[in-house]
């Protein structure tokens, strides 16, 4: 007898989300990152069983994703991702169901089920692979390409506005609505794990880069030099200060936030605005969203808003509950003969 | 002392209840009907109504109609003309005044007869005071003033007043039809359980009618129809959507799978939609889609979580489900579509009802897509197609399609109430061993395993890209895909083992076969009785599986001279019937957006036979 047990660490690791597929996007491709990201941020996903999670998603290059992913998985068609999703959440509840979108695929063709979903809080994850670009059609505008952009279909400069997703998902409903880049992979992964833990409709839009048909799209973002006077890292109760020295601010200038220099004098760190991801009211959150319409002012990474409301599969299961418990289990025989019967003898 | 009125026993009649879209004709009818059940005859309805909710009042387009054909022997349609019209006003009768049998009954509201709805009918002159309506006996009554003196001291506003002259109507036609009121009187009872003084007038009105029938000298016959003989049991009336809806509710009890229905309100299939969504305590999940495509992708999404899995629509929405169903046969999935035929193309004719739909049902998806194709033949029979649909969609993990239409939707017929352990066993299988697992495998069916979501160790990926078959990887294989192609192709001919034999009403073989499919079978089986009766021999054979065609299909045509086919399209399935088997059909397409009429079909059968009867 030994006193000395063995003990195997069954813990699920990133390699096993991976699958035996060959992974096929681009050299360089964003999506690389936020594979390799969720792959390590679900082994740390609480009370979420490897056999209960499934991945959706429609089409384009990012919906290739659960082809990558050692869970359940289904590839749809083009923008339907949201009413797959909703159909496997909606019947079973305890799955964590996922989706994986672009944005010709959420917000272009499939825009009309992604709205709905925001609307009634169905409780999925979606991550937007938001490069602002059709890839796999091999380049393309998008809805979310700036307007005046050059493309194979916009060779005088695309002539659509576009969408603002984070606007999008608040003016939709959705109860989680954050923010990340491809590239900073930690704060990527906490955004991950924060939307898994959310109970809702969460959505998470990614910066990603596309290498070959809109490289260097985020740059400014991601670049060492260039990115912490352009990024704005959202922290729940800390007050919005930003820039290499830290030194720039947002305050409130009448209804409107106004980027600012601190300690010069005029601006002190008390007149900063402090975020609250759990406002019940939308206008923080949307005022920030709109910063990333505005060049002279930095772009907020971070969950923008997190709040708590029943959800749909929820309340639908809560109503098959309640009906049952009032009128006891169905009984086929009492209602194929309910209502005016006769006899005939 | 009012004298003795003449009884007179009939077999059958047909009766048309006609007014404005806001004047209760609908539920006048489904009233008459109900009580006529109860009564024991057999019947037969149509509802025929305006896609405008409320059509502008006193015009002939906002007319909308009841038919109902009852009888003491069993029948099979709605009856091709009217032996008696109850019209509320003046456009009612103009509308429907052709459609009448010479010497029929029209019973008239007179008081709608003013100048303003004679002007909206467009007649120039008062037709009940001249000969517009000679060759017709005209009962004129004044239904709305009768019905404002039986409520005289009643607390309703004069338009609530108004509003209850449908049920002096039914009063009057229970009296002259010999029909009890009780049935009317507990369905106002529970109707306005919450208003006492709706039950009040609707009560004081349905009497004052029926004893005005009594009383009057105007009415010196009422008719009585004996009860029919129809097999023993239990009946109830049922529509065809509520027996589609009832279908999938048995289905889904016998399988043991919950039902998820996934769909977008659409006329005229909106109703399967809200019947199921009061079952919520038989495990029923509904959701109401943001449109058409969410609904059949939703329910996709139910069934590859292990859900017996349906969407309900009419013909714009199969159109906008197409890339889908293309989807749920690549998944290999089983999915139900129920598509309730309308008048097409495009928004067409919502309300009235077509068989346009076949062709697109069977071909009307990009790629080699076959999908097994269903047809209700009844508004009963929509209850065992529903559990048809299912057993084969589950069995050989495919999307099936189920055709009825508008007339089989709204009309309604006496149901033989089947026992629940009558009905068919669905078997399911869901793959819970790992062992050996592939998401692509083939049973003896050519199916692939149903393992769901929340299964350990059977985690895979599916999706609408090709699949090398077995392993289910993504593949562009050339010669995969091939197979794959020949694969879910014979997966659907496989079906040919599960569905019955075409069975034919006659000889075997001789002249003349009437061949018909879905909702024209109730025409057509009273056509060739009458051309039997005619002295004609003609066998008849209804296809309710169109894809794949049951086994003898091609023996049971081969064995006819000639073949006729009535269709309320331009020929698709004579189409499919020409190219599959390489045999002349003889085609009788009329597309009014009504169920056919008996004299059509048997007009049709004369002509071919010519002088060919026994006589």
């Amino acid at each position: 007898m030994t006193d000395k047990i063995e003990v195997k660490d069954l813990k699920i690791t990133a390699k096993d989300f991976a699958t035996d597929q060959d992974v096929r996007w681009c050299p360089g491709c964003g999506d690389y990152s936020i594979l390799a990201q969720v792959q390590r941020s679900f082994p740390d996903l609480v009370g979420i069983k490897k056999e209960n999670i499934v991945w959706i998603s429609g089409i384009g290059c990012s919906s290739r994703f659960p082809y990558y992913m050692n869970t359940y998985g289904f590839h749809g068609i083009h923008g339907r991702a949201p009413a797959i999703a909703t159909g496997v959440k909606v019947s079973h509840p305890e799955l964590s169901v996922w989706v994986a979108a672009g944005d010709g695929d959420l917000l272009s063709i499939g825009g009309n089920h992604f709205i709905h979903t925001c609307r009634r809080n169905v409780d999925l994850k979606i991550l937007l692979f938001n490069n602002r670009i059709y890839g796999l059609t091999k380049g393309q505008y998008s809805p979310t390409s700036e307007k005046g952009k050059i493309t194979k279909t916009s060779p005088y400069g695309s002539v659509d506005y576009p969408f603002n997703p984070i606007s999008l998902a608040l003016g939709s409903g959705a109860t989680f609505v954050a923010r990340s880049l491809d590239r900073d992979t930690k704060h990527l992964q906490e955004m991950i794990k924060r939307a898994a833990a959310h109970k809702g409709t969460a959505f998470v839009e990614i910066f990603q880069n596309c290498s070959i048909f809109n490289d260097g799209a985020f740059d400014i973002l991601t670049d060492k030099k260039t990115k912490d006077d352009n990024v704005l890292v959202l922290e729940h109760g800390k007050p919005m200060i930003f820039g290499v020295n830290k030194n720039k601010g947002i305050v409130m200038d009448g209804a409107k936030p106004k980027a600012v220099e601190i300690g010069n004098g005029k601006f002190r760190i008390e007149d900063v605005i402090v975020h609250d991801e759990f406002d019940e009211s939308p206008v923080l959150a949307t005022l920030l969203s709109n910063l990333t319409e505005d060049p002279t002012m930095p772009t907020p990474i971070g969950v923008f808003r997190q709040i708590t409301k029943p959800t749909y599969d929820g309340e639908v299961e809560a109503q098959v509950n309640s009906v049952t418990n009032k009128k006891g289990k169905g009984d086929l025989e009492k209602v194929l003969f309910a209502g005016n019967t006769w006899q005939v003898n | 002392m009012p004298k003795e009125k003449e009884v007179q026993s009939l077999s059958e009649v047909t009766v048309r209840f006609a007014g404005d879209s806001g004047d209760g004709m609908q539920l006048t009818g489904s009233q008459f009907s109900d009580t006529t059940a109860l009564m024991g005859n057999d019947l037969s309805t149509l509802p025929d109504y305006p896609a405008e909710i409320r059509a502008p009042i006193g015009t002939v387009y906002g007319v909308s109609g009841f038919q109902l054909h009852f009888s003491s022997t069993d029948i099979h349609t709605p009856g091709d003309r009217p032996d008696v019209l109850v019209a509320m006003n003046p456009a009612a009768v103009k509308k429907n005044l052709s459609e009448l049998k010479p010497g029929a009954t029209i019973i008239v509201n007179t008081d709608a007869f003013d100048r303003k709805n004679l002007q909206l009918a467009k007649y120039e002159t008062n037709p009940l005071e001249d000969d517009s309506y000679e060759g017709f006996e005209v009962f004129p009554v004044p239904i709305a003033s009768l019905t404002a003196k039986a409520l005289e001291g009643s607390s309703l506003s004069p338009k609530e007043v108004s509003r209850c002259k449908n049920f002096f109507a039914l009063g009057l036609m229970y009296w002259l039809f010999d029909r009890p009121l009780d049935q009317t009187l507990n369905w106002i009872q529970r109707k306005f359980s919450k208003t006492p003084e709706f039950v009040d007038a609707n009560t004081k009105a349905l009497t004052a009618g029926y004893n005005y029938g009594e009383n009057t000298e105007i009415f010196n016959t009422r008719y009585s129809i004996e009860p029919a003989k129809l097999p023993k049991g239990t009946y109830r009336s049922i529509s065809g959507n509520e027996a589609t809806a009832l279908g999938f509710l048995a289905a889904s009890v016998k399988s043991g799978l919950p039902l998820f229905l996934g769909s977008y309100p659409i006329t005229p299939a909106t109703e399967i939609l809200q019947y199921l969504s009061n079952y919520k305590n038989f495990g029923v999940k509904t959701v109401q889609a943001e449109d058409e495509i969410a609904g059949i992708t939703s329910a996709i999404g139910a069934s590859f979580a292990g859900n017996l899995a349906i969407t309900t629509t009419s013909g714009p929405g199969l159109a906008l489900k197409t890339e889908a169903i293309g989807l749920a046969l690549m998944t290999e999935l089983p999915l139900v579509i129920i598509d309730v035929q309308r008048g097409g193309p495009s928004t067409g004719l919502p309300t009235k009802t077509e068989q346009a739909d076949l062709l697109q049902a069977i071909y009307g998806r990009n790629g080699e897509a076959p999908v097994a194709v269903l047809a209700a033949s009844t508004p009963s029979d929509c209850f065992t197609m529903a559990m048809e649909a299912s057993k084969l969609a589950i069995k050989y993990m495919s999307p099936v399609i189920l055709l009825t239409d508008g007339y089989l939707a709204n009309g309604s017929e006496p149901w033989k109430i089947p026992h629940v352990n009558e009905l068919p066993e669905i078997p399911v299988k869901f793959r819970t061993e790992k062992e050996g697992f592939a998401p692509y495998l083939r049973d003896e069916n050519l199916s692939r395993p149903w393992a769901k979501p929340g299964t350990p160790g059977l985690e895979h990926r599916i999706g609408g890209l090709e699949k090398a078959n077995i392993s289910g990887t993504v593949s562009y294989d050339p010669d995969n895909h091939d197979l794959m192609i020949n694969l879910r192709a014979q997966k659907v001919k496989n079906m040919v083992n599960d569905i019955p034999d075409l069975t034919v009403d006659g000889d075997m073989e001789g002249e003349l076969l009437v061949l018909g499919w879905g909702g024209t079978l109730g025409a057509i089986k009273e056509a060739v009785i009458k051309a039997r009766q005619a002295g004609y021999n003609v066998s008849q054979a209804h296809l309710k599986y169109l894809n794949p065609l049951p086994k003898n299909t091609e023996y049971v045509l081969k064995g006819f001279k000639n073949v006729l086919l009535p269709e309320i399209n331009l020929g698709q399935l004579a189409k499919i019937l020409r190219s599959e088997f390489l045999i002349p059909i003889k085609q009788l397409n009329i597309m009014r957006g009504l169920p056919f009429r008996v004299s059509d079909i048997e007009d049709k059968i004369k002509e071919i036979l010519g002088g060919k009867n026994n006589d």
